[in-house]
This record gives structure tokens, sequence and C-alpha cells, in this order.
């Protein structure tokens, strides 16, 4: 019934299988409105967050789902300028799913401010002196830079591409994408940098603050690092994942080499940052604040040192490791479990870097604080990942994502 | 941030000083913030963590066995943290200005109607002294008559905080102003904390007057960041270089250390002089 949209030559499921598949996401997207209405119109005392857990769930996804949507800004920076050419191959899914993971970052922040309706201040009332200024307008305009690259992708539909205005703004749209690659990568350096910010500028939580170099902590250089090597990870999972859900090869074994061969160097190279940082912050930083470094990891019933070990060593070195060597990245089974790993080691950092720097007690009278998220903060954090899973859908179904797609599938 | 203070010889450092030795943790100084600045509250305060004390009093205990156990209360009021020039941890971080640290009073404030409820700040407060409003104020039947005119009531969604009662220095300074004057008498600025403690345990004042009281109890010398020249003085977290205008007397060491965290084999006096 939709085959006039489907992209010529290439074969998808039936309509009703699709469809049935898109109902039952929908269903989970339907549950997480009903609970983004109930925190809007009752406000967030719908969440389990309290005055001493500011940020929660939802900044952890934020940044998580910034962090493993960094494959769309990293790729096109080495697509474009550094001109890794066979990258174009799988391009146009990065910047599907950054633009997916950006949509839902600026949709969480929407839910999580007290006053939604004042959003705005942000931009008019804005403090120079905060890093989350500096993530808001970054944010803002790579949003814009992710949009501007989807457009051509839309604009290849079959029908859409029939009309010759949308075929001729297409393709000229094509061939300015480096500047929009260039622009994307510089604004990206600055907002994954000033996530990492956020943390490393809390001087009065000893778990978070960083030295650094000028205003930027070290957190800043780390959570931009660690955006370009596990970003391009997400992207090589997502893909893996399609191809899995598919039944179809959709991008050839030498481009998946090279972004997982370029992901492993960033990942060894970052993680050998990121013990530096730690050894430094455990003997010299939290040292000079009347801290040992096992006060961060006991004394309570759920941030030990496993914490730091699964997050460095199963969700960094060990997936470094296997990138990096030529065997792992051929086999497949290896390649997926270093990718996803690897996803799961750049949640565990973000995960600490927000909720183990609220529950640690800084006060010496006081107790680690605990929490456990709200049905409400579940769902709406589970919605934009229903959501984007939606839009992946459509987008693949309906957009010519994959140029290897019809020669690996004769 | 307000930077005309920064050069201003008159500028003022308004701060407390509490001592502990003479706290009984009657809990008036809570009853009564909350009364001057119409902090809302819920049906059931059991929780401690989602409902308002812009003044808190938490009680300490040393950890030892009878004979040797000994307890302390710690009102815990907003740090009015200076930092360093004014980028307290709060004011620095806000996003939209909402906060703000003011050079000729030495206040951080808080603008109700700029902040658009994203915490940052109140996870950037290492003394957990700002709150959320988790829900919009609901007053008793009549109660809305009692509410101060000075204050402005809050909603849902923002955050709040101590002034250190800035509505009075307002007022005060405008009758001064009336007065032809353009300075205040120290009894004519006190918090309502101050003025409600039975035991005289909060003095407040201007740390950079030597006549006011807080200057001679606790010696702050400004020359490094306002540390506590009074050996039994100290400030919560100094080490983090919060450098927080609330100063606490007390004459047992067990108390002052609990003010900071040490690592085991350090000298409090070494480290905080």
């Amino acid at each position: 019934m939709d085959s006039a949209l489907i992209p010529k030559g290439l074969k998808r499921c039936s309509i009703g299988k699709f469809y049935l598949g898109i109902a039952l996401v929908g269903a989970v997207v339907l549950w997480g409105v009903y609970a983004m209405l109930l925190v809007w119109i009752k406000g967030l005392n719908q969440t389990n967050m309290n005055d001493s857990y500011g940020f929660a769930l939802w900044i952890w996804a934020d940044l998580g789902i910034i962090a493993l949507g960094g494959g769309a800004f990293f790729t096109g920076f080495l697509r474009y300028i550094i001109g890794k050419d066979e990258l174009k191959n799988i391009i146009n899914y990065a910047v599907v799913i950054g633009f997916v993971c950006y949509a839902s970052a600026q949709l969480i922040l929407g839910i999580d401010v007290g006053q939604p309706l004042r959003g705005w201040f942000i931009f008019w009332h804005a403090n120079v002196h905060s890093m989350l200024t500096e993530v808001a307008f970054c944010l803002t305009c790579y949003f814009g830079v992710l949009v501007i690259e989807y457009i051509p992708l839309l604009l290849e539909n079959r029908q859409i591409d029939k009309v010759p205005f949308f075929h001729n703004l297409g393709h000229n749209m094509h061939e300015i994408m480096a500047i929009f690659a260039a622009t994307g990568a510089f604004l990206s350096f600055f907002h994954q940098g000033s996530l990492g910010g956020v943390a490393g500028v809390l001087y009065g939580r000893p778990f978070a603050v960083r030295e650094g170099l000028f205003i930027w902590p070290w957190t800043f250089f780390l959570f931009t690092w660690s955006a370009a090597a596990f970003g391009p990870c997400f992207t090589l999972f997502v893909t893996r994942l399609t191809e899995k859900i598919t039944g179809k090869k959709l991008v050839k074994q030498n481009v998946i080499d090279l972004l997982a061969k370029i992901a492993g160097w960033m990942m060894g190279t970052y993680i050998i940052a990121k013990i530096i940082d730690t050894w430094y912050w455990a003997t010299v930083t939290a040292p000079s604040k009347g801290f040992t470094f096992m006060d961060f990891y006991s004394d309570n019933s759920f941030y030990g040192i496993w914490i730091l070990i699964a997050e460095i060593v199963v969700g960094g070195i060990i997936p470094a490791l296997i990138l990096l060597s030529p065997k792992g990245r051929s086999n497949s089974t290896a390649l997926f479990t270093a990718v996803s790993l690897a996803c799961i080691g750049v949640l565990i950092n973000r995960w600490v870097m927000v909720l183990q720097v609220m529950a640690h007690p800084v006060m010496t009278f006081e107790n680690w604080f605990l929490y456990v998220p709200s049905w409400q903060e579940v769902a709406t954090t589970i919605l934009p990942v229903a959501g984007g899973i939606i839009v992946i859908a459509l987008s693949y179904r309906y957009l010519p994502i994959f140029p290897q797609e019809k020669e690996l599938n004769p | 941030m307000k930077e005309e203070g920064k050069h201003n010889k008159k500028a003022k450092k308004y701060g407390m000083v509490i001592n502990l030795d003479n706290c009984t943790g009657c809990g008036a100084c809570m009853v009564a913030c909350m009364a001057e600045n119409n902090v809302p509250f819920k049906e059931d305060e059991s929780d401690k963590l989602d409902s308002i004390t812009w003044m808190r009093v938490y009680k300490l205990a040393n950890g030892e066995s009878y004979p040797d156990a000994d307890i302390c209360y710690l009102p815990r009021p907003c740090m009015h943290c200076e930092g360093y020039h004014g980028h307290s941890p709060c004011v620095s971080v806000c996003p939209a200005v909402a906060t703000d640290y003011n050079h000729d009073t030495g206040i951080v404030s808080q603008i109700y109607t700029r902040c658009f409820g994203c915490r940052y700040c109140m996870g950037a407060c290492p003394y957990h002294a700002r709150y959320f409003n988790w829900w919009d104020p609901v007053w008793p039947e009549g109660m809305t008559k009692y509410l101060s005119p000075n204050v402005s009531a809050r909603m849902r969604g923002i955050v709040e905080k101590c002034s250190f009662c800035f509505h009075r220095h307002q007022l005060a300074m405008d009758k001064a102003f009336l007065e032809g004057r353009t300075e205040l008498e120290e009894n004519e600025y006190q918090t309502s904390c101050t003025q409600a403690c039975p035991a005289g345990a909060i003095t407040f004042g201007d740390l950079n007057n030597p006549h006011h009281k807080v200057n001679q109890m606790v010696k702050p010398d400004n020359k490094h960041g306002g540390r506590p020249g009074d050996p039994n003085a100290f400030r919560l977290l100094e080490r983090l270089g919060t450098n927080p205008k609330v100063y606490y007397i007390s004459s047992k060491e067990w108390v002052r250390r609990a003010g900071d965290n040490y690592l085991a084999n350090e000298d409090r006096t070494v480290q905080q002089h």
C-alpha cells in the first residue's frame, strides 16, 4: 500500500507488520506522554526528586543521550573535515540517530524544569558564568544544525524528490553540508564539553570538582573526548541492531571496521586520560578538601568501588582493546559486545557525574542520599526512546538511509 | 553580579555568628524564619527532604558512649557564600541570573520571578540551604491575612532560600533615607532568627565593621578569605573555598572538627590557620 513511498529497488516488510510494531512502540509513547502531562500539570512533585536530589534521572538521561548522539558530529567531522570518504555510507544513519538523541534531550529538559514556560529565560537573562548557559546555547544551535542535516535526507524520499524544487534544494544542501558539519563539530565541542563542565565547576561538591584549563575543568575536555569515542559506538550499535531486526546487511564491513577502529583509538586515549584524571582527583584534589578516595565509595548500600571498575574497565578498557584489535573488529559478536559495553560505560560515567555527586554527603553530620525514580520519571525517560525508535523506523522505511543497501541486498 | 561594591570602602558584609554553646535546639529560629518569610509548609512535614526550612537546626552527636556522649545543635541558614570575588557556588552556576551576589551587602539574593526551576544551584550548594517549591503553597483558611506583605510568596517550580531577611534591610534603608542618613545602626537591621533566639545564640551584623559584635566575636581576616581569628570560631566546610559569612563558635573541639572534613591524621587547627 505504501510501496510508492519506499525507495526504489529496496525491500521492506509488509505494511501491516510495520505498523503493528509502530503501534506497540506508540503505546509506550502514549504512556510517556501521560506521565509528561502529569508532570506539566501537577508539577515536579510527581517525581521522587527532593531537595538533596535536585538533579536526578532526567539530567542523567540528557547527558547520556547527548554523549551517545555524539556519533553524528564526530562521524560528520571525520567524513567532511578529515575526508574519510568511506563514512558517507553510514553518515546518514549517524545524523538520524543524532537528531533523535538531541530532540530527546530537548524534550526531557522541557519536562525537567520547574517552570517550563520560563525556559526562554536561559537565553534572555543568560549568565555568561554558567556552564548551563553554554549548554543551552550550543545545544539549541547544534539541534538546528542537525535539523538542517536531516532535511536533505527527508527530501530524498521518492515522492518528495519528484518535485523539482525539493530535488534541487536537497542537492544544493548536500553540496554545502561540509559547512554544517564543521559548524556542528565546533558547537558539539562546546556543548559536550560544557555538559562536563556542569559537574566539574561544582567546587562545593568534592566528588565532582576538577581543576582545569582557564575556565574549563578537566571534565569539559573528558566529556567531549568521550562523546567522540563512545558516540560512534552507539551509531555502530544501532546499525547492527537494525541489521539484526531487518535481517539484512546494510553497511559494508570496511566502513564498520574504519569507524570502529577510530572509536577504539579515541576510547583508548580517553581511558588513559580518564585514569590520570581520576588518579589526580583521588590523590590531590579530594584529600585537599579532607576526603579520602574511599570516602566516595563506602558507607552506603549502592555506590561501591564496583561502579568505578564497571565504568573504566568493563565499559572502557575492554571495549577499547576489542575495537583496537583487527580480529575483534572483524568478529561480529565481539564487535557488538564491544560497542554495547562502550555504551554502558559512557552511561555509567554520566550517571556518576550526576547522581553520585548528589548522593555523596559533604557535611560531616549528613548521610548518603539515595534515590529511586518515580514511575513518572521512568516513563518520561522512556518516552523519547520510544519516539526515537519510531522516527528511526520511519526514516529507514521511507528514506534511502543506507547507500550500500541495494548493492548488499540484490 | 553587581560589581559596584567591589571598590566601595563603605561596602557591608552582613554575616552571622552562632554560638553553639548557647544553642538549646529549641527551633524558635526556624519558626520565626518561616513566619517572617512566608515559608510554605505541607500538611505532613515528616519528610524533611522535600519540606522548606530556610533555617534548619541539625543535631550533631560525637558518637561516643556514656559517659562521654555529647550532642550539639547547629542552626544552618544560607551561608551567603562569597566564594572568590562573589563567585558563590550557587550564583556562578545559575543560568538565568536568578540568584545574585550583592557586593554592597554581601547578601546572596534569590529572584523568584526570574528562576525557572532548573535546580542547578541546589546541586551546587554543599549546605543544602536551597529549597525547591515542589508544590504550590497552600495556606490554612484565614492564614493569608497573616502573611507578611513585605515578602512575596513563592509559586510552584522555583527555588528559594534564606535571604538574611533582606526586606528588613530595605525597610531600614528606607527609614534611614527619610531621616537623611545613608548608614544603618547595628540594631536597625537584624534578622528574625536573631531576634527570636531566646538564648541569644545568634548575632547578626556587618563583618566589615569593627564596631559590630559579629566582627569582634570572630575577628574575620579579610586578607585570608575571611577566616576567623578567634580559635573557637569556625565556618562550615571552610576547606571547599566557599567563603561563607556564617560563623560558628564552640568551646568543644569535636564540634569544631565536625564543621569540616579532615583526613584521619590531619590537625584541624593547622588546616584552618
